[in-house]
């Protein structure tokens, strides 16, 4: 079952065959967003520190050439070697140079959406390099031949059997073992052999300072430090958007990001890299891929402004039931589904209908991207750029014209109680999709016009 | 004061009950009621498809309606909220002052018309469905998603009913799957969202799920009905009209 | 043109115009006790908190609270008889047996349990991860009651590196189920001093 060369929709059918585990899934991401909104709940200017995050922000995009000209700068200071990536080729070429240079061919990475938008890994496999996700969540999906499904929690979709299954597999843990601690650790003594053996470690960045040319990173496995510290190179990879003016701005975002990812109050290391230690080469890419047009975009540039909490797939009732990988993207969820159009818009004309616009995800956003509002203007978009189907723009115009004209929409009233009256054989049949799980409404005999002309007007 | 009554093309066609329990509400609250005859839809199934470019007929035609009223009133969140974020026409003036002056029913009653009390009795537990765009969109109760204090308009009024006893749902304000189109076009995850609203009021033991929204009720209706519940739905407007 | 000169380029032409940062960006927390509050929050994060009146009650804690254990290295002189180890290596590698690590905190954050650590508190930057337990000594003097305070106090580039540590490594990747010690220190100890 590959749901990722299919449709959100037809992706989430598959997924929804098996509904007790559709239930899981849910009940599990619910839990998280439970969560978090008790830790929210702590914290009594909660929606004054979302305004401040989303201010910092707004100020980052409109000032974001200086920022990154003056983060670049800083960071060269501290001995920092920064480069550009204007996408992700680019992007992989450098990581694959850096890693050439020093003779080796394995790095031990830890999690980084960016270069899964990337597609890094399988990049750097086919030039015969060995990546080893270190995340614990990343480390299931990769021996399971999987992209995460999830940017915080990436193996969310699956059961502690699941896992069980693979590490036995892969790491020879007892067969049939599925407690949590036991995989862990079996986890934890396969990873730390790869911490101390790699010359080459690669990290995220969730917040890049302009003032100080520093970057930090928050994990709560310690996977990126372990990574990092013991390598002889650190390799960090961050989008354009990452920058933020000042350290102090990170209190507003640290505050944020762990409460409303996890609802823990903060994660178990924010770590603040500045320079190499001794002997240490540390390399910072930046990435536009796409970026620089969507900051074009007047309508969607705020998206720019995500930092990557996971909050808004957590709410969502439609990914909580659909599940990451029916996305067939890199970044899932009501979030993904803005960002994934900018970067091709016809193989992801699919994402900002996989929404009902219900308007949770805006709402606990912690930097308050209009994310709904942003579904339904990529809406427009993609069907005024054709990349609707003709049946679809065809049978929209039809409707457009029966509802604009009281004519019509009286006669058509009309004729389809009738024959939902009289022929609901019409309407219930398997081509229908309302009837595959639900009745049809009860089609009365008299429209409401009807009874209003009868009753009220003399 | 004069009210424009904004009846939904659904509702006109399937459920003209709740459309009258809405005219007898408002007049019994003391307005005067309107309901233009030649009025048909707000235009968001196109909207929201992403063909806002094919509502422009459905615009000029409700701006045609309802130009002149006071008040225009619909008992439908859904729809309310689309007129006020969407509604341009060829008069650009008459769309804005119409947008302005555009209410969704239990709003209306609570900001406008100050009801505090109504001549109502329904004696059932009862669950209330916050549909979406209603609560998130028009703002008529506080949603969990944000830390400020609670308020809802719905459950203001329901609590002037006589013998109604609301139950506290587990996941208070989740959506119900309906989303218009996507009711189709996700059928697999709208049905799956159905089931699961459901199965919360169900397990609360409720009589009847009420809301503002007669699109997420219809779409809650077909799953009970398929599932042969007894539970049925009934749009607030009949509950607050409701004698024994 | 260099993608470096592209991608700016690019940003320059397309960001909006100049939107102000807010003026209002640090908040107050009110704790009725904020040593109180910190300890409730440690243990929240997985750690454990110790309130003691001096160093040697340190040692007799540690003594009793890890009978017997090897590969003990601290920076703290006061706590030097209880390490037969050091953490000043040159190779960080070097470090990959240790036991326990007993090193100082510089300044500690009420709300959520952080402690910030730099250089001058971690010879070796792996420290605190790669050990396989941790202890470290705070003043409560240095309690603040959160985040927007810490970065008041603190200087992120005063070092090379520094990191807030809240409670011990962790991880929930299967099935949301909470694993204390993930890749780095299995437990936390904090001793509180006055």
């Amino acid at each position: 079952m590959n749901q990722l060369n299919l449709d959100h929709a037809t992706a989430s059918a598959v997924f929804n065959k098996n509904e007790p585990r559709v239930d899981w899934h849910d009940e599990t991401l619910w839990f998280v967003r439970a969560k978090r909104d008790r830790a929210a709940a702590l914290i009594p200017e909660w929606e004054d520190l979302r305004e401040a995050a989303s201010q910092i922000k707004n100020h980052v995009l409109s000032n974001m050439h200086d920022l990154l000209v003056q983060f670049e700068e800083n960071a060269r200071k501290n001995g920092i070697h920064v480069h550009w990536a204007a996408n992700a080729d680019e992007h992989n070429d450098i990581v694959l140079g850096i890693i050439q240079k020093t003779g080796a061919n394995r790095m031990v990475k830890s999690k980084s959406m960016l270069t899964e938008e990337c597609h890094m890994n399988n990049f750097l496999t086919s030039h015969g390099i060995e990546v080893i996700d270190s995340d614990l969540g990343e480390r299931i999906v990769q021996m399971r031949k999987e992209p995460p499904s999830h940017i915080v929690l990436p193996a969310i979709h699956l059961t502690r059997a699941d896992v069980g299954e693979t590490f036995h597999e892969h790491l020879g843990t007892e067969k049939g073992a599925t407690d949590p601690q036991y995989l862990t650790e079996a986890a934890r003594q396969h990873l730390r052999d790869t911490f101390l053996t790699r010359k080459v470690a690669l990290t995220g960045v969730n917040f890049a300072i302009a003032e100080t040319g520093g970057f930090v990173v928050c994990t709560n496995e310690g996977n990126a430090d372990m990574g990092a510290h013991l390598a002889d190179v650190h390799i960090a990879a961050m989008g354009f958007e990452k920058i933020i003016p000042r350290a102090e701005h990170l209190g507003v975002f640290l505050r944020l990001l762990a409460r409303s990812a996890t609802g823990q109050p903060i994660t178990a290391f924010s770590s603040h890299f500045h320079k190499p230690r001794p002997g240490q080469e540390m390399h910072l890419i930046i990435v536009d891929n796409g970026r620089s047009r969507q900051l074009g975009r007047t309508e969607f540039r705020n998206s720019l402004k995500c930092i990557r909490c996971a909050a808004c797939m957590n709410t969502c009732p439609v990914y909580r039931r659909s599940g990451g990988h029916s996305y067939h993207s890199a970044v899932a969820g009501p979030i993904g589904s803005i960002l994934a159009p900018n970067l091709d818009m016809k193989l992801n004309a699919d994402l900002p209908f996989a929404s009902t616009l219900c308007g949770s995800c805006s709402n606990v956003c912690p930097v308050k991207i209009d994310i709904h509002d942003q579904l339904y203007k990529w809406r427009q978009v993609l069907m005024r750029e054709g990349y609707g189907t003709t049946g679809k723009g065809a049978a929209m115009k039809a409707m457009a014209t029966v509802l604009e004209s009281p004519r019509l929409y009286r006669m058509a009233g009309k004729i389809g109680r009738g024959v939902l009256r009289f022929s609901p054989a019409v309407a219930e049949n398997r081509f229908n999709p309302w009837f595959n799980q639900r009745e049809m409404p009860a089609p009365p005999s008299e429209s409401f016009r009807d009874w209003y002309v009868k009753n009220k007007k003399s | 004061m004069k009210v424009g009554l904004f009846i939904p093309c659904y509702i006109d066609q399937f459920y003209p009950h709740v459309a009258i329990a809405t005219l007898k509400l408002l007049e019994s609250v003391g307005c005067e009621v309107d309901y233009p005859l030649q009025q048909t839809c707000c235009g968001q199934p196109m909207a929201n498809s992403g063909f806002e470019n094919l509502a422009g007929g459905c615009n000029e035609n409700f701006v045609r309606n309802f130009s002149g009223y006071d008040y225009i009133v619909s008992p439908s969140g859904s729809c309310t909220l689309h007129i006020k974020d969407h509604l341009h026409a060829t008069n650009e003036s008459e769309a804005t002052t119409i947008r302005s002056r555009m209410y969704e029913l239990t709003e209306f009653l609570t900001d406008v018309v100050n009801v505090s009390s109504l001549n109502a009795t329904f004696p059932y537990r009862v669950g209330l469905h916050q549909s979406c765009h209603g609560q998130r969109g028009l703002g008529l109760a506080q949603m969990t998603e944000r830390m400020l204090p609670p308020f809802s308009k719905p459950v203001q009024l329901l609590n002037l009913v006589d013998g109604l006893e609301l139950v506290q749902l587990d996941r208070r304000d989740e959506c119900c799957g309906f989303g218009g189109t996507f009711c189709v076009t996700e059928e697999a995850v709208s049905a799956k969202m159905g089931k699961d609203r459901v199965a919360d009021h169900l397990r609360h033991g409720v009589n009847y799920i009420t809301g503002v929204d007669v699109s997420c009720l219809m779409h809650m209706e077909g799953i009970l009905k398929r599932s042969n519940s007894n539970v049925q739905i009934k749009h607030i407007a009949e509950i607050l009209t409701a004698t024994v | 043109m260099t993608s470096r000169e592209q991608i700016l380029a690019n940003v320059k032409a397309n960001q909006p115009a100049l939107h102000p940062l807010p003026e209002q960006f640090r908040f107050t927390s009110v704790f009725p006790d904020i040593v109180q509050q910190f300890m409730d929050i440690l243990a929240f994060v997985g750690g454990k908190a110790e309130r003691v009146s001096d160093y040697e009650a340190i040692k007799k804690h540690i003594q009793e609270y890890y009978p017997g254990m090897t590969n003990v290295a601290t920076t703290i002189p006061e706590l030097a008889s209880l390490a037969d180890t050091t953490l000043a290596v040159t190779d960080p590698h070097d470090l990959a047996s240790l036991n326990l690590a007993i090193i100082e905190g510089q300044l500690a954050v009420a709300e959520n349990g952080a402690i910030w650590l730099d250089e001058r508190q971690l010879p070796q930057r792996v420290t605190p991860m790669i050990t396989q337990y941790l202890a470290i000594v705070i003043r409560e003097s240095t309690l603040v009651p959160n985040m927007h305070d810490a970065y008041q106090r603190i200087t992120v580039n005063t070092t090379g590196f520094g990191t807030f540590l809240s409670g011990p490594s962790k991880t929930a990747d299967i099935e949301q189920s909470l694993v204390i010690g993930a890749h780095g220190a299995r437990s936390l100890i904090v001793y509180m001093l006055p």
